[in-house]
């Protein structure tokens, strides 16, 4: 009874980072499906989703703030695509990438300069900042809402991409790039909703992840960033129950090393178990294999 | 026989521009004040440029898409300060003051460099016995991955007799400390960081040269036809990993001395994309693109851009220009860099005596062509 | 020592539910120009990929001067999938999956279908390349050119090569920006420069008119005196293959359907079936 005591908190944590983590591996998931792009800068649109909380509630109320929030990600994320990586479209691969790493830096950069380097403290969303108990265990109510949260959003993500139009689009697109353009799929919008509908995640995401750790720095992306894309290459990278699972799979092991004392390797644990997946099944838990012709 | 005579030529136009290089830079720093920004620039553009290169031997001459590099840096830089730590200082409180120090040995600064660049070269051969294996953006993340474990591992607590866990390590020897051999009169710091790198771009430059360097290409261009063309794909991946490695561990041993502090902390993977854009910069495969592009981009964000977060030049009364404006500014031009000139500022060539002698021929002729009217085709 | 350089025994090889290799077995002897020849997709690329390590054969023996250089048989979840023959045959015999260099260094060298020459590179240094394999030096001596004269031999053989296939005025240009025919006589020079014993072409003709074709013919001859080479060789133009080779293999749906001399081959109405197809009105 003491041990579920004491690991409680840990695994209660551990489940709603993991939604968290989902809400972001999706976009992950999403774009390297489509685009076979590891989008770096995914991670600092979920931190300018912070961002842009912390500053538009400072002079807005909260029912207003948080929407303008969302559409404002929502924004930047379609503009990156623009912006970045459609005048790449048929260049290398290598080239976008660093398209990706270049808007990552940048978006670090702009937070760094509005913030003046300092962590922004999150404002407090009245009832999800509350605290709760349940079995004995104190947690804030956003932990409970989370898996709820993700859950839904998971479900409908899915009946969109299988049953909508533009979801067949996406199937079609991420199957075969080139095949879909000449079927007249329009490619470019298709991508743009990806990039949509990651960046919604995202901040939805975002205002979870933030509720739960109280301050926003320009950094504060990059890490969650990675772990996501890792969940996502975990679980298979374009299938998004595989992210979604993988980022549970991580989000929960991160909090038990933690509870275990061990915090220095919750970071590092991620890295070693995407090293481990990639030598053993390296197209995850539900990816598909491809070879090369020769 | 023409072309052997050029070549000739070619290489004692080198050795004159880098003996007069050398020559001007012990000049500089006899002759000028020694805490000038230029130096520091100098100083930190030519470490960068040794890592940047190093970077470019993967990326740009294997076709290896690494970001492990902060990585390397770090046990390079490590190694050599633990190695150069006198020991009086090991045993002392003013480091180690939550450990005790277990590396009981004090080395000169060259073994000391170059068992930081030998550290990291065998770190190097571990990692790429598992990921070398996979392909472009999985050798990506799969090396992003090792190198923040490196970074936790040498954190961790029960490393600190050896690392003195996340505590800043100082008190080694620095660049103020390399001596003139046999005389007790300091180094010119400055010349210092430049011989070590030159020598060791030079290296790289001749390995490139080289029929290993010509296999890494092949495997670059075309991994199906090299194997097939009896290259061992995993055995030159991994000479060029390793041999990548080495450097990026000499130039994290040096980064060390010119900083006098080292921290676990400072070798995040920004470090890494950091030297990728400026390899980007550069222009993918060409060695003297990255040396250019890592004195532009350090002069840049160290100095020439400084003006911008300096909040009394204000425009039109607007309070744009302040402490961090300087970066935004910096990452805009790299993002026009990364788009609408992807090739860099060198692209895949290299500088050259001859490009240089027909841009003159060029230039003459069509000096002549303007001063003697219809020019002859 | 016998004659056989190259011997195939019940090779097949399996992708998921698709057989492209159906126990194939053949055998290509010391100085012979064998063909292979089949309609599109009978797999005959595959069976090259399977001889040079490219692919790992699902089931089957690979021999080259008799020794067994790779061998395989379904195990695995392959098993229960596997809808080839003799899956039991070779199941005593101990797995052998080398790397395509390591069969290049055997001596068998092979050139590609859809050309595959080092894009950045001139002429000169693709063939240059491929002699690394058999430099005698190791990446310290040849960085710090402690081996001049290595260096200078692999250049004077690279030129030798290159003249001896009319490339030599060529040899500062960019290899992708030669004509295509240039291109595959390219490939074959690169192939030749790992010295080899046998010569695997894919392809060699494809593309070229057939006065070009006849050249290669000609050519395929004189470089097989030469360098005492055995030529294995993949060709669509059937006037290239009656002409010049000695033997020939037909396969289709990856199974081995004639075999025999030119003659016997051009009489043989089962070959012409598959080429043709057959009526249906039976």
């Amino acid at each position: 009874m003491s041990f579920l005591q004491n690991s409680l908190p840990y695994i209660l944590a551990g489940i709603s980072v993991g939604g968290q983590y989902a809400l972001i591996a999706i976009g992950y998931t999403m774009v390297y499906g489509i685009l076979r792009l590891i989008n770096f800068a995914h991670g600092d649109v979920f931190m300018a989703a912070g961002m842009f909380m912390v500053f538009l509630s400072a002079s807005l109320p909260l029912g207003a703030a948080v929407p303008l929030v969302l559409v404002l990600t929502v924004l930047l994320g379609f503009m990156i695509e623009r912006v970045a990586y459609k005048p790449l479209r048929s260049a290398p691969r290598m080239s976008v990438m660093i398209s990706a790493i270049g808007v990552s830096y940048l978006l670090q950069n702009c937070a760094l300069y509005f913030t003046g380097g300092l962590a922004k403290v999150y404002p407090q969303l009245p009832w999800l900042s509350d605290t709760v108990t349940i079995f004995g265990a104190v947690t804030k109510r956003v932990t409970l809402i989370t898996p709820i949260l993700t859950l839904i959003l998971v479900i409908g993500l899915s009946l969109f991409i299988k049953y909508t139009k533009v979801g067949m689009a996406m199937r079609a697109v991420s199957k075969d790039f080139e095949t879909a353009r000449l079927m007249g799929i329009k490619v470019n919008s298709v991508i743009s909703s990806t990039f949509i509908i990651g960046s919604l995640l995202a901040a939805v995401g975002s205002l979870l992840y933030f509720t739960n750790y109280a301050s926003v720095t320009p950094t504060s992306g990059g890490m969650p960033g990675l772990k996501c894309f890792v969940a996502a290459v975990f679980g298979g990278i374009g299938s998004i129950p595989g992210a979604v699972i993988g980022a549970f799979i991580i989000g929960i092991c991160e909090n038990i090393i933690k509870g275990l004392g061990w915090t220095t390797f919750s970071d590092a644990f991620t890295f070693a178990l995407l090293i481990v997946i990639l030598l053993v099944k390296p197209t995850g838990l539900f990816g598909e294999k491809a070879t090369d012709k020769v | 026989m023409d072309l052997r005579k050029d070549k000739k030529k070619d290489m004692l136009c080198t050795a004159v521009a880098l003996a007069a290089m050398f020559i001007v830079l012990l000049v500089m720093e006899l002759t000028m004040k020694s805490t000038s920004i230029l130096f520091t620039v100098m100083k930190k553009g030519v470490i960068y440029a040794l890592v940047a290169v190093s970077m470019n031997l993967l990326n740009g001459f294997t076709g290896l898409f690494s970001l492990g590099q902060a990585g390397f840096m770090l046990i390079g830089a490590y190694t050599y300060s633990i190695l150069s730590m006198p020991v009086s200082v090991k045993m002392g409180e003013s480091v180690y003051k939550y450990y005790d120090c277990a590396i009981g040995i004090e080395l000169g600064i060259f073994p000391s460099l170059i068992l930081a660049g030998v550290i990291a070269a065998v770190f190097a051969a571990l990692i790429g016995l598992p990921v070398l294996r996979l392909k472009s953006d999985y050798l990506a993340i799969a090396t992003l991955g090792f190198a923040e474990i490196l970074r936790a591992l040498f954190q961790w607590d029960a490393m600190g007799p050896v690392t003195n866990g996340a505590n800043v390590l100082r008190q080694y020897k620095d660049l103020t400390k390399v001596k003139i051999p046999f005389t007790n009169i300091q180094f010119p710091p400055t010349l210092f960081c430049f011989l070590v790198s030159g020598i060791c771009i030079a290296i790289i430059v001749l390995l490139i040269n080289s029929s290993y360097g010509r296999a890494f290409k092949a495997i670059r261009d075309d991994e199906i036809a090299a194997e097939a063309m009896g290259i061992n794909l995993f055995k030159h991946k991994e000479m060029s990993f390793v041999i990548s490695s080495f450097f990026a561990g000499i130039s994290g041993a040096m980064l060390a001395m010119f900083q006098y502090t080292v921290q676990a902390a400072q070798f995040k993977t920004a470090m890494t994309y950091e030297i990728l854009l400026i390899v980007v910069i550069g222009g993918i495969g060409s060695v003297t693109g990255s040396c250019i592009a890592s004195f532009l981009f350090i002069a840049c964000n160290e100095w020439w851009l400084r003006f911008l977060d300096e909040s009394s030049n204000n425009i039109l009364g607007l309070n744009i220009l302040r402490s961090g404006f300087r970066k935004v500014v910096f990452s805009i031009i790299i993002m026009i860099i990364v788009l609408f000139f992807s090739k860099g500022i060198m692209g895949d060539r290299e500088f050259s005596w001859a490009r240089i002698r027909a841009f003159f021929a060029r230039f003459k002729k069509k000096a002549a062509a303007s001063e003697g009217g219809e020019p002859n085709v | 020592m016998s004659d056989s350089v190259l011997r195939m025994e019940d090779v097949t090889m399996q992708f998921g539910g698709v057989v492209a290799v159906n126990n194939l077995s053949l055998e290509v002897n010391r100085g012979e120009i064998v063909a292979l020849i089949g309609p599109n997709g009978a797999g005959k690329t595959t069976a090259f990929n399977c001889i040079t390590g490219v692919y790992e054969p699902t089931n089957g023996q690979v021999f080259y001067e008799d020794k067994l250089i790779v061998a395989n048989h379904p195990s695995g979840k392959m098993k229960k999938a596997y809808q080839g023959m003799n899956s039991e045959k070779y199941i005593h015999v101990k797995p052998i999956d080398p790397t395509p260099d390591q069969i290049t260094k055997l001596g068998i060298a092979r050139t590609f279908q859809n050309i595959r020459l080092w894009k950045s590179m001139t002429v000169f240094e693709n063939v240059l390349t491929a002699k690394h394999m058999r430099a005698r030096q190791n990446v310290f001596s040849a960085t710090f050119r402690l081996n001049a004269a290595e260096e200078h031999r692999m250049h004077e053989e690279t030129l030798a090569l290159l003249e001896e296939q009319n490339l030599l005025q060529f040899k500062d240009d960019l290899a992708t920006s030669l004509p295509y025919g240039l291109q595959r006589r390219l490939e074959i020079a690169r192939a030749l420069a790992t010295e080899p014993k046998l010569l695997l072409l894919d392809e060699p003709a494809a593309g070229m008119n057939p006065q070009e074709t006849e050249d290669l013919g000609q050519f395929i001859v004189q470089i097989k005196e030469k360098y005492d080479l055995t030529i294995f060789m993949i060709e669509h133009h059937m006037d290239l293959v009656m002409r010049f080779s000695d033997r020939i293999y037909v396969i289709d749906f990856g199974k081995l359907i004639a075999k025999g001399t030119p003659a016997e081959i051009q009489a043989n109405p089962k070959v012409i079936e598959a080429y043709l197809g057959v009526a249906d009105d039976e």
